[in-house]
């Protein structure tokens, strides 16, 4: 058990060795541990970022549905709210009109009434003419007496 | 079968057979041609299914290869900034090649003590020690490396004053200087000691564990071996442990200020 020469060699080949794991080993190996670690912290963050963003919309989804929601039940107010008037509206138009209508069928029976009171006025003073005219003996001048039968057609209006 | 080929010289020369290592060279010249080929090997090895992770790599979904060297890398990784908070492109690398690499030297500790020896001494190699952890060329290169680097980024990181004062006035100020220095050197000088005597004790009895289970009779063999063989891989795969984490923290406290 001595020691001699195969120690210089033993620690040329491991400074050979140290050298090259240093030189070509130790760098690329360890530079794609660490890049897949990095890469691997990303895609942790990402999807973690991704959920929180899904969580956002959600919400903001959510928001959205109660606002179209409250502006839907609003329109439908005004709609029925509309309508409404648009009935009453009616209803007031057709109640005007029917009075327009009745107002107009009593004027005109009204007319008619004094048309037919003047027909008959005149008849009954023809009549009542005629009669005298008859009692007289054509001794009645129309001209004459026309004061006496327009006094009498008054009293009979 | 190993142990008949064996008989003339006796159960101690089979242990010592197995514990010679393929030498060439005389005295401090000597080269562990064993030691010196498993762990190229080994390195080769590791180099080669790193680097195939390497070229591959993505930061989509990776493949088989690149997700066996990502979980090591970020075991490594963990162990470092647990305890290193300084900006080194040094320590990490390092770390995880001091890991692989002695898991891997004592990884050979599982083969079957016999069998590799046999195929070599089929191809007519006459000692075979497979396991670089067992000899302390090995161990010790890879400490005394480490230790170099700590009095490296010690002075780099604290400049040579600040090094020196470290040494000279901690930890009883500067009326016991030498004996302040004394201690320093023995604390700086264990690091690299304990770290490869740990290593190469550790591996070293766990092979001659083995080797001597190989000695029993063959029906004895797997009862022992077997329960043996799995304490093992804790022990090979703490052993790295130890050293990467050790290495580590001596890099760490070479970069802190006191």
């Amino acid at each position: 058990m001595s020691i001699n020469a195969t120690l210089i060699g033993q620690m040329i080949t491991f400074a050979l060795l140290v050298w090259f794991t240093m030189k070509y080993i130790w760098p690329p190996l360890f530079d794609s541990l660490e890049e897949r670690k990095k890469k691997i912290a990303d895609g942790l963050a990402a999807a973690e970022k991704g959920q929180e963003e899904i969580l956002l919309a959600e919400k903001k989804a959510k928001g959205v549905i109660k606002e179209a929601k409250l502006q839907s039940s609003e329109i439908v107010n005004l709609a029925q709210k509309r309508a409404n008037d648009l009935i009453e509206e009616s209803k007031d138009t057709a109640k005007q009109e029917g009075e327009r209508l009745l107002v107009a069928a009593k004027a005109q029976i009204e007319q008619e009434i004094q048309q037919a009171k003047e027909g008959l006025r005149q008849e009954v003073a023809d009549l009542a003419l005629s009669a005298a005219e008859q009692i007289l003996g054509a001794e009645i001048d129309k001209a004459k007496h026309q004061d006496i039968i327009s006094k009498v057609s008054k009293q009979l209006g | 079968m190993a142990t008949e080929a064996h008989a003339t010289e006796g159960v101690t020369g089979y242990i010592i057979h197995h514990l010679t290592p393929l030498h060439v060279g005389e005295g401090f010249w000597t080269l562990h041609l064993d030691t010196l080929f498993f762990s190229a090997v080994l390195g080769g090895l590791f180099i080669w299914f790193f680097k195939t992770a390497a070229e591959k790599a993505t930061s989509g979904v990776p493949g088989l290869v690149q997700n066996f060297a990502e979980m090591l890398i970020e075991f490594v990784d963990t162990q470092v900034k647990d305890s290193f908070h300084g900006e080194s492109k040094l320590i990490a690398p390092l770390a995880l090649t001091i890991f692989c690499w002695v898991f891997m030297w004592n990884f050979m500790d599982l083969f079957p003590v016999d069998i590799l020896p046999l195929i070599g001494s089929m191809m007519g190699i006459e000692y075979l020690r497979v396991v670089p952890s067992t000899d302390l060329n090995a161990t010790f290169a890879m400490s005394i490396s480490v230790f170099c680097l700590i009095i490296f980024y010690s002075i780099k990181i604290k400049g040579p004053i600040g090094f020196a004062k470290e040494l000279l006035l901690q930890p009883f100020g500067p009326w016991l200087m030498p004996f302040n220095l004394l201690l320093k050197l023995v604390e700086e000088i264990a690091k690299p000691i304990s770290l490869a005597l740990r290593l190469f004790g550790n591996l070293y009895a766990g092979e001659l564990i083995f080797i001597l289970i190989a000695l029993l009779p063959w029906y004895i063999q797997p009862v022992l071996s077997f329960p043996w063989a799995i304490f093992h891989i804790l022990i090979i795969t703490l052993q790295a442990f130890i050293f990467m984490v050790l290495t580590i923290v001596y890099l760490t406290m070479a970069h802190e200020h006191h």
